[in-house]
């Protein structure tokens, strides 16, 4: 067993910790740092529940090592929020009811944030095919869709303004 | 679940990953980590030791050198997904990673873990057979080139010796008149191939074949090239007789097992129809098509 002195900046603020180098990404998110606004789903890389922003590339939270994250900015869904106000991806997932039970939200939010930054305009088949790996077990994937259309034109026109 | 304990190291060089390997016989090298993180969390793999090469920077490229489009062994499918010369010269390799797995997992897995894995259900092995690709592999007797018909030995068995590293996989250059297609089966998207089959050719002046490569995933112990298929269509005519009776030979040399995904007459059948699909895709983007 080895441990390891890990310093990650989550949502801005740098922790600092000693870890086994077993330890997860998700679990040191959810149990060292009591975020558990990322949700532990499949456990095995399939269900995007766990979806995080690792130095910006959305990735699957339960297959990276805690340790891996060492010197890197990780961004969880409780950083969306700028200056008190809702991402405008919230906001979507708000005004068109793009959750049911919310497990997938977190991971689903993390995921079409990053799409957003590179493709600001996305179509439809964009969208569904970015959000591929990210599971919806109340199949309300249409409704998705809308949020993430709709945080689109959100930021388009904050862009413009 | 969580992973038995082990030692971990993130070298920042390519000699310091060797030597970290070489000293531990229990070592495994992680890369992407989507294979080798779930199995290790189920117990299936207990390495004592995880060698990690994200930091090895020198591992991350793709380019077009000496007749051979060259991947470094860390480069994440993502980027080879997004890679504009992939895109648009190399269509099997485009084709491919469209379909491995999804898009959040590209983001991490890479081309060397996929490719050295030897596990016959990822997709780049196939296609690696397809293209006739290299591997490069360091070890601390220093480089050797291995061509990929000799890389796959068995099920998560490959030619490279315990304390070797896969570096770089390499696909011939493209060049005019050449053309692949990547076709696979999965249930759902993240799922793996229920069949898949990679087709790459080469055309002559009078669309005769000239070089035939087909890969075919997930219906065997190791990742499978096609030569009876091959062979049968070298020299003749890219019509779509030739192509049928070749995907006859394709299914023919597949050696599928009953699971979940369907039972060895389905996926023997997929493997023909595939072929045939794929062939002929290959054949209309050689002609530019």
């Amino acid at each position: 067993m080895s441990t390891h002195h890990i310093s990650i900046t989550v949502n801005g603020k740098t922790h600092e910790a000693d870890v086994e180098s077993r330890l997860l990404l998700v679990h040191f998110l959810r149990e060292n740092l009591n975020m558990t606004g990322t949700h532990i789903g499949c456990d095995t890389t399939s269900c995007g529940a766990c979806t995080i922003r690792l130095n910006g590339t959305p990735v699957k939270s339960c297959t990276v090592l805690a340790v891996q994250a060492d010197g890197m900015e990780v961004k969880t869904v409780e950083g969306l929020v700028e200056n008190g106000a809702l991402h405008p991806i919230q906001e979507g997932f708000h005004e068109k009811h793009g959750l049911q039970c919310g497990f997938c939200t977190p991971g689903m939010m993390m995921t079409s944030s990053a799409l957003l930054e590179r493709n600001p305009h996305p179509t439809e088949d964009e969208i569904r095919h970015a959000i591929s790996g990210n599971l919806c077990r109340c199949t309300g994937y249409m409704n998705i869709v809308k949020a993430v259309q709709y945080a689109a034109d959100k930021m388009a026109e904050k862009v413009e303004a | 679940m969580i992973p038995p304990s082990f030692d971990y190291v993130a070298p920042k060089t390519l000699s310091d990953a060797v030597a970290a390997l070489g000293g531990n016989e229990n070592a495994k090298i992680l890369a992407g980590g989507q294979s080798l993180i779930p199995l290790m969390r189920f117990r299936l793999a207990g390495p004592t030791l995880l060698v990690d090469l994200n930091r090895v920077e020198s591992l991350s490229y793709i380019e077009e050198k000496n007749g051979w489009l060259r991947i470094g062994a860390m480069t994440r499918q993502s980027t080879v997904e997004f890679s504009d010369i992939i895109n648009a010269k190399y269509s099997l390799l485009a084709d491919t990673v469209k379909v491995l797995s999804d898009p959040v997992v590209r983001n991490r897995g890479t081309v060397g873990g996929n490719v050295a894995n030897a596990d016959p259900i990822n997709d780049q092995p196939a296609t690696m057979l397809a293209y006739g690709a290299e591997v490069v592999a360091v070890g601390p007797k220093g480089e050797r080139v291995i061509p990929i018909t000799s890389f796959y030995i068995d099920l998560y068995q490959s030619a490279l010796a315990r304390d070797e590293i896969l570096t770089e996989v390499r696909v011939p250059a493209s060049k005019p008149r050449t053309g692949g297609a990547y076709l696979k089966l999965e249930r759902k998207v993240g799922d793996y191939a229920t069949a898949a089959v990679a087709a790459q050719v080469e055309l002559d002046a009078s669309d005769n074949f000239v070089s035939i490569g087909i890969g075919l995933t997930n219906v065997g112990l190791t990742a499978l090239k096609a030569t009876a298929a091959e062979d049968f269509l070298k020299g003749k005519a890219a019509s779509d007789e030739n192509i049928k009776e070749a995907a006859k030979l394709a299914a023919a040399a597949a050696q599928p097992i009953a699971d979940v995904r369907g039972s060895e007459e389905y996926k023997r059948s997929l493997v023909k129809t595939y072929t045939v699909r794929a062939l002929r895709m290959a054949v209309q983007r050689a002609k530019g098509g």
